[in-house]
């Protein structure tokens, strides 16, 4: 099952790889990884979308506790939440697929952020689904290139995750 | 000049880094210091030459240090410190770091790095420390200011010793040795992400405290976390007021008397036929400061199937060591020396017990399987039994020896037969299983109890991994035994290609061993060969008279001589190999 953790770490040189190592010396998956600072300089907060059963990811948590620039974990998918992923594709578009394209952005609330003659560049935000869904919209052929930031989660309501 | 003694932690003096790094561990009343110079670390050693409270030990590698250190700890239940020097030096101590890191043992390991402004430069003998190390260390610190070094020592001591101990490593750049700063040691540190659990959560420990009241076979389970968190009275005193059998696990040796009748051996690959079998079939399991690792239950699929109505108790103070490999059914998190008070005066304030019928049934079942008699050996042979080796060995020093091992066949003969009644007297590598370890352990812990007889139970592959202690044991004058199991194979890996590999005796021959006898004395110590049974009792005797000399026994022993019972990898605890003596 896919869950997302939220992390809490000391703004330290190697926090990222302690958490990073850990992952990858106990085999565990990572499917994406945000990092960065808080409101709270002295902290940065991580967002990991990991797979895995009940107790792997009971595993995971424990694990990520016990390291010692670690100060919080919490995982977001265990209560209400919100999840989004920032995307940015490039696509060729000219001649009649200039129109197309962009109907097809409007209709999945993103912006055109650059434009050439022969190619516009779109900005989109949403779930993990929703920049699927967009890609999948797309004329495969017409990709050339994608950037993504992995998720970022935030509770939802008035609970927050703090020190 | 000579610098001050404690107490001196806010002295008001600006010191250079070097004599910080000295003056913290006098204040952590470190004693010994193993370790090894080199070019990152020269103002650090010049540091300790202007001193006389901090002795310092220098070994022949660094690999020698870590493990002497670790030895230390192991024997005294106080954080052991090491120094090396940046790149090899690291690289060197990376193996006793891990071995240490496996076991939980406390450790602050100080290693020099290249001048700040030359890291990453790929400078002399530079590696990446704090990368290196990160994968098997408690934590790590780079110290890129002197102002902050008094502060990440304290740390360092702080997370080593705490919650599940373990080692760590604080990398001091040479700059950061040279430069000056006010000293202040602080008394306390606090740290909002590190904060270890200690008490127990006392509905949890109520929870136990019935089910172990309802047991009808019942099981107590003790690993290192006893040892480590000074926990054999509390273990002793449950396990007797319960009247409950008990084992405990090769990192657990000593947390409760090998010698009573309660105990019914050391649990796992090599455990006893009893001790497996009650762990697999009872009903009732309490585990305390153990983590159910491959070598203890075997198979975890096999364990929790062959028996899935056993309850299980989990007392640890690491979180993540619970509902690892099994599934818990009553987890209590604390220290086990604070959890077992809690449970033992819960259990003195209940008139409540367990059935004595139902128990006397199971001691019954016990002592049938305990019938068996599974650590039988050839007592008739004419060649050196190791397993005698070692029943010889308890009784010259009338069980009351520091007992080293190295990994192997030897190890677990000096675990299953030399009885352990007291903690921190046997002194090996259990998780990580590092060859080599045992002379330096020895080391480590005649430094610690000068007057303490300590053997170090070993084999000639073994020995050699570490062999060029013998000279740091002469410049210390540190009269340790060794007893070195002479089988001229690397005896566990004949073993298993014995057993699993069609008697295949792949590169596990040793050829071209040295003379030991000419070797110890070369190094100004004593060397004997035996290799008559007749001859055994008089050796060991004989060696232990000598209590200022290092001896060096080569026992030749019966080449073919196996480890029974034994578990095969991947099968069930109840599921062993027993010996054809049987």
């Amino acid at each position: 099952m896919r869950h997302i953790l939220s992390i809490l770490v000391e703004n330290e040189a190697g926090a990222l790889s302690r958490v990073a190592g850990l992952f990858s010396a106990r085999g565990y998956n990572i499917e994406t990884l945000t990092v960065a600072p808080t409101e709270d300089t002295t902290m940065s907060r991580m967002t990991i979308v990991t797979t895995g059963s009940d107790e792997i990811v009971e595993q995971i948590t424990k694990q990520l506790n016990k390291l010692v620039d670690v100060v919080k974990v919490v995982d977001l998918s265990e209560g209400k939440h919100i999840e989004r992923e920032l995307m940015l594709v490039k696509v060729r578009a000219a001649g009649k697929d200039r129109e197309e394209i962009k109907r097809t952005a409007d209709i999945f609330r993103g912006r055109i952020i650059d434009v050439t003659d022969k190619s516009y560049t779109i900005e989109l935000t949403g779930t993990t689904e929703k920049l699927d869904a967009f890609l999948e919209a797309l004329d495969r052929s017409a990709i050339l290139e994608t950037v993504r930031t992995g998720v970022s989660g935030i509770g939802r309501g008035e609970w927050v995750l703090k020190v | 000049m000579e610098l001050k003694l404690p107490p001196t932690v806010d002295s008001g003096e600006t010191l250079t880094g070097a004599e910080i790094v000295i003056r913290c561990l006098q204040a952590e009343g470190v004693e010994h210091v193993f370790g090894y110079p080199g070019g990152a670390v020269l103002f650090i050693y010049d540091a300790i030459f202007r001193q006389k409270v901090v002795k310092h030990v220098l070994v022949r590698h660094e690999q020698g240090a870590l493990h002497a250190a670790d030895g230390y700890a192991r024997a005294t239940g106080k954080c052991g410190v090491a120094l090396v020097t940046s790149g090899p030096g690291v690289t060197n101590a990376v193996t006793g770091i891990a071995t240490a890191y496996m076991d939980s043992i406390p450790m602050v390991v100080l290693t020099g790095q290249v001048p700040t402004r030359a890291i990453g430069e790929d400078a002399f003998q530079e590696c990446d420390t704090v990368g290196i190390t990160r994968p098997c260390v408690k934590h790590n610190f780079l110290v890129r200011d002197v102002n902050e070094l008094a502060t990440t020592i304290k740390k360092a001591f702080h997370i080593a010793t705490t919650g599940r101990p373990g080692p760590v490593v604080v990398d001091i750049p040479k700059d950061v040795s040279s430069q000056s700063a006010r000293f202040h040691y602080p008394e306390k540190v606090s740290m909002r992400s590190y904060a270890p659990v200690t008490r127990g959560h006392g509905g949890q420990i109520k929870k136990a405290l019935n089910l172990l009241i309802e047991a009808r076979r019942p099981m107590i389970y003790v690993g290192g976390g006893a040892i480590l968190g000074e926990a054999s009275g509390e273990v002793t005193e449950l396990v007797r007021l319960l009247g409950f059998p008990v084992t405990n696990t090769l990192m657990g040796l000593g947390s409760y008397p090998a010698n009573d009748r309660q105990f019914v051996g050391m649990p796992g690959m090599h455990g006893t036929y009893e001790a497996n079998n009650a762990m697999q079939t009872c009903d009732v399991l309490l585990a305390v400061g153990a983590r159910f690792d491959d070598r203890v239950i075997g198979n975890p699929a096999h364990f929790s199937a062959g028996n899935p109505t056993r309850k299980i108790v989990h007392i640890d103070v690491d979180p993540s060591s619970i509902s690892k490999r099994v599934r818990v059914d009553v987890p209590i998190v604390g220290h086990v020396k604070d959890v077992l008070q809690d449970l033992i005066a819960q259990l003195k304030a209940t008139s409540q017990r367990p059935d004595p019928a139902a128990i006397a049934a199971w001691w019954a079942q016990i002592a049938e399987w305990r019938a068996k008699d599974c650590l039988k050996y050839n007592r008739k042979s004419d060649l050196i039994k190791p397993q005698y080796v070692v029943e010889k060995l308890y009784e010259v020093t009338r069980g009351d020896a520091y007992i080293t091992s190295d990994v192997g066949q030897h190890q677990m003969w000096a675990a299953q037969f030399y009885r352990f009644d007291k903690p921190r007297r046997w002194i090996n590598s259990g998780g990580l299983g590092t060859m080599g370890v045992g002379l330096p352990y020895a080391m480590g812990v005649k430094m610690a109890f000068p007057d303490a007889e300590v053997a170090c139970v070993t084999g000639e592959a073994s020995i050699q991994m570490c062999i060029q202690e013998l000279s740091t044991c002469k410049q210390y004058h540190l009269p340790v035994k060794i007893v070195n199991l002479n089988n001229r194979y690397m005896g566990m890996v004949r073993q298993w290609q014995e057993f699993f590999h069609g008697n295949r005796y792949s590169e596990s021959y040793m050829d071209a061993l040295p003379d030991f006898v000419k070797l110890a004395e070369s190094y100004g110590h004593v060397g004997m060969r035996i290799d008559k049974p007749a001859d055994v009792e008089g050796a060991l005797k004989e060696a232990f008279a000598m209590k200022d000399r290092l001896v060096f026994l080569d026992f030749v022993t019966d080449q073919t001589e196996n480890v029974f019972p034994m578990v095969p990898g991947g099968k069930g605890m109840s599921e062993m190999i027993l010996s054809e003596e049987l």
